[in-house]
């Protein structure tokens, strides 16, 4: 079997020896480049950090002010070690890029977490022909299947009409990085007054200042007693579903975006009012797309259902492989185990 | 078939009522009488005659769309449900085409039942094309007959007669026993009221209210006729123009359900209306079989023939509502059921009971016999004032329910889990635990009975000392005491105590307790009856 040596998995991450660092560690390490600010991608706790200067903002917000972060421009090629990267737009979130790797001629492609289609916040995936291509599989199955993202958005808004119409507040639950402000952008904000969740309004900052136009939102905190949010909207993660928190809001239909919402069974074990199927990540068609116009000879899955998308990809005569890594993707509960307990 | 499905999912989002009547109304007000009528047909869990199986639709999706089958067999895994899975898999229409409801299910899905197994095939992958996903879950549901949205006939029957503004009791009595669903069918569904379900017509319920002092209280025990409280279902039963009529007390007709009750009031003279208590009986003993048993014979469609035998139904006949074709509610209650004796001594059918009579000549032997109403498998005595009308909904004054106590025990909060509505963001479900062998073992459920200030305390509580989640579930340090009550015990082998417990509640938080003074498991055993 052909292997490749120019990244391997080892007990602290993915890394590339003959660049000397590691892509997204899970554990701290001496140099780290990173993917996009997802906390299963950037974890707090190593020497020094490389990302694409799309992160200069929010990345910080993650790793705190104190973390040693390097940023290069997307598109150009950067030293380091016996390699060269090179950080290309990956479509996930604000700053999410793939990893370009080039190695005497050989190129490995680490896409971290992508998606195809459009969004406001972030510059669209770009296929790069490579040799090796290690992809996510969080939606990896063929019954995963995006709709258009703006037929989602204009449910969303009919949703907001109906509740406003009842006198209900709208709360849609979203992770607070990327998912949040793909919404916002994508919504209709002349609707009514959009309040948000700390860990959400926190970021909002972070992509203002990264020049990322989000429409005008109010951070709930300390809010005059009282207040009608019978015509609000309110973005904030899923942890504060049945949480003291969300209490103060009165008369509430819930709703969530998330890839996850594809599935009926999902959905109403949530005990949402409403899904709305909205995911950063790639559907199988896309996954399929992509792996093809990356014309890689190698596929490595990781995070997802990587067993069934390698089982698929070798009945199609492709050499893949599962890549074992402590990345979660998009799990249901928020963005990742740890964004409960982010610091404040 | 775009409005039927969007009806579909609108009901399928929420578990309010009234939002699904809304949403049926919302449908009614714009449908075509052909489609609503089919729409209707499949919302009361009537279905089409076998189309196809749905495995056989799997096989054709997985070979159209190009899929091995174990990746099928992945999906359905994850999915957890066929006809999902095919609606997920298959490509949606890139444009969907409008096909009416009723076009769909005449010249598409019943041709299909005389149709040889390609023939069916041609018809299924054409329909596919035609629909996108949300649509083509719904089509299969509608072609492998496992529709269910849950909305209950009921909810369907107040919806169509809000809409179109008649009685109820009416529309239920309209979509009552065999109906096609044709449009001439729909539109006299939804004609005006012309007076055809007055033989149907069931009189409003007088309710008791619960007594709370000693009955002596009440006056003179003359005055006074006993009853047994009997622990099963609220029923009138109607005989008129040789046709028999059994609704609940929620303004059901139960009719279908229970076929041994029906036949024996089809005996009864026309112009017949008895107020009584459904109970599953026990002929050796002359008393009512535990509510379980009446439980196995709820909620079903059909009753078979070894139910029916296992668990006989017999109406326990306590009031005469109407006879010989008058309403006889003005009349004493002695008037009235001197005349309803005799009337079910005529008939003398098993299935239509005069109650086991209350053998007391006093307020202090009433005590007694009501102390023994366990035994009798009563919830206590009735009282009810012997020259009283058959009033109207829960007057005061003439009808008195005595209950026993319940049941008490006290028990430790081990697990708990979110409510719902209202209480959707405390934790305010909660499992209890008695001892067993040194070990909390769980006993029972219980929703209610704190104050919504008891229940913040006790969520701040959980949330402080959860040691565990599975799930929604957290378990919690065991450290409250509550004192639950409830109506009966039974064994149990679907229980890890090995005992069930009917409509357990807290009565109260017993701050006084520690954990070591929660009961034994077996203080409750001996509670069950032989």
């Amino acid at each position: 079997m052909q292997t490749t040596q120019v990244i391997q998995s080892t007990s602290r991450g993915l890394f590339c020896e003959p660049g000397g660092f590691f892509i997204d560690p899970w554990r701290p390490v001496a140099r780290a480049v990173i993917t996009h600010a997802h906390s299963d991608h950037a974890r707090w706790g190593s020497q020094h950090y490389l990302a694409a200067d799309t992160n200069r903002q929010i990345l910080p917000v993650r790793l705190g002010s104190k973390a040693k972060i390097d940023f290069a421009p997307l598109g150009k090629p950067q030293r380091i070690g016996g390699v060269t990267v090179t950080f290309v737009p990956a479509g996930h979130i604000l700053g999410s890029a793939q990893i370009v790797i080039e190695h005497r001629g050989e190129i490995v492609v680490v896409s971290g977490d992508y998606k195809r289609e459009p969004d406001l916040t972030c510059q669209m995936f770009e296929p790069v022909r490579c040799h090796t291509f290690v992809t996510e599989s969080t939606f990896g199955l063929p019954v995963y299947r995006w709709p258009d993202p703006r037929a989602v958005f204009k449910q969303i808004n009919d949703w907001w009409r109906q509740n406003q119409k009842t006198g209900k507040a709208s709360v849609l639950l979203a992770y607070a990085l990327g998912k949040a402000q793909r919404l916002l952008a994508g919504i209709d904000s002349t609707l009514g007054p959009i309040y948000t969740h700390g860990a959400v309004e926190k970021l909002n900052a972070a992509y203002r200042e990264s020049g990322i136009a989000l429409p005008d939102t109010i951070y709930a905190s300390n809010l005059e007693k009282g207040t009608d949010f019978s015509q609000a909207l309110i973005i904030a993660p899923p942890s504060t579903l049945g949480t003291p928190w969300i209490r103060r809001f009165g008369k509430i239909s819930t709703g969530m975006a998330s890839g996850w919402m594809q599935i009926r069974g999902t959905r109403r074990r949530r005990s949402m009012d409403r899904g709305f199927i909205l995911s950063d990540h790639v559907d199988w068609k896309s996954l399929l797309q992509t792996i093809e116009e990356t014309a890689a000879e190698s596929i490595w899955v990781t995070h997802g259902y990587s067993d069934i998308v390698v089982r698929h990809l070798q009945e199609q005569g492709m050499h893949a492989k599962v890549l074992e890594t402590e990345f979660t993707g998009e799990s249901l509960d928020g963005e990742t185990a740890s964004s409960t307990e982010e610091p404040a | 078939m775009i409005e039927f499905s969007n009806l579909y999912w609108q009901l399928d989002s929420t578990n309010k009522t009234n939002e699904k009547v809304a949403a049926l109304r919302d449908y009614l007000a714009l449908a075509a009488a052909d489609d609503a009528i089919w729409a209707i047909h499949f919302l009361v869990g009537r279905r089409l005659k076998r189309l196809v199986g749905v495995r056989m639709l799997a096989a054709w999706a997985t070979e159209q769309v190009d899929l091995s089958t174990w990746m099928f067999e992945e999906c359905y895994q994850r999915v957890g449900d066929l006809a999902e899975t095919i609606s997920l898999i298959l490509p949606p229409a890139a444009t969907a085409t409008p096909l009416p409801l009723a076009d769909l299910i005449h010249n598409h899905l019943l041709p299909m039942q005389s149709m040889s197994e390609p023939e069916k095939r041609t018809t299924v992958l054409n329909l596919w094309s035609r629909f996108d996903q949300p649509q083509l879950f719904v089509l299969g549901k509608l072609m492998t007959g496992g529709f269910r949205v849950g909305v209950s006939k009921k909810l369907v029957t107040r919806a169509i007669g809000e809409q179109f503004e008649i009685d109820g009791a009416t529309i239920a009595h309209r979509l009552m026993g065999d109906w096609e669903p044709t449009e001439s069918f729909y539109s006299r569904l939804t004609s005006q009221d012309d007076g055809e379900a007055e033989v149907s017509k069931p009189y409003p319920f007088f309710l008791a209210n619960p007594n709370k002092d000693h009955p002596s209280q009440l006056g003179n025990f003359d005055d006074w006729s006993l009853e047994w409280k009997w622990d099963g279902i609220r029923a009138q039963v109607i005989h008129r123009e040789d046709q028999t009529f059994i609704w609940s007390r929620g303004e059901e007709l139960i009719t279908e359900q229970f076929p041994d009750v029906a036949a024996a009031a089809a005996d009864l003279p026309n112009g017949t209306v008895l107020d009584g208590e459904l109970v599953a009986w026990d002929f050796k003993s002359a008393r009512p079989l535990p509510f379980h048993q009446l439980q196995r014979r709820l909620g079903r469609k059909k009753v078979g023939k070894k139910l029916l035998t296992e668990v006989p139904v017999v109406l326990l006949g306590f009031d005469l509502l109407e006879c010989n074709s008058h309403d006889v509610r003005k009349k004493s209650l002695t008037e009235r059921q001197l005349v309803l004796t005799e009337l079910l001594q005529t008939v003398e059918n098993s299935s239509l009971r005069i109650p086991p009579r209350v053998a007391a000549d006093s307020w202090e032997s009433a005590a007694m016999q009501r102390d023994q109403s366990k035994l009798m498998r009563a919830e206590g005595l009735m009282l009810k004032r012997r020259e009283s009308p058959y009033q109207v909904g829960r007057p005061t004054g003439d009808w008195w329910k005595w209950k026993v106590d319940p049941y008490t025990i006290d028990a430790v909060l081990i697990y708990a889990q979110r409510g719902h509505g209202r209480r959707a963001s405390l934790y305010s479900d909660y499992t209890f635990a008695v001892w067993n062998a040194g070990e909390l073992v769980p006993f029972a459920k219980a929703y209610s009975g704190l104050t919504d200030k008891e229940i913040r305390k006790v969520d701040a509580f959980i949330r402080k000392n959860t040691t565990e989640r599975f799930g929604p579930v957290r378990s919690v340090t065991p450290e409250l005491v509550f004192e639950l009550a409830f109506e009966n015990i039974q064994k149990s082998t679907r229980h890890k105590s090995g005992v069930a417990v009917r409509f357990p509640r807290i009565s109260r938080w017993r701050h006084d307790k520690a954990i070591v003074d929660a009961d034994q498991l077996s203080t409750i055993l001996e509670l069950i009856e032989p």
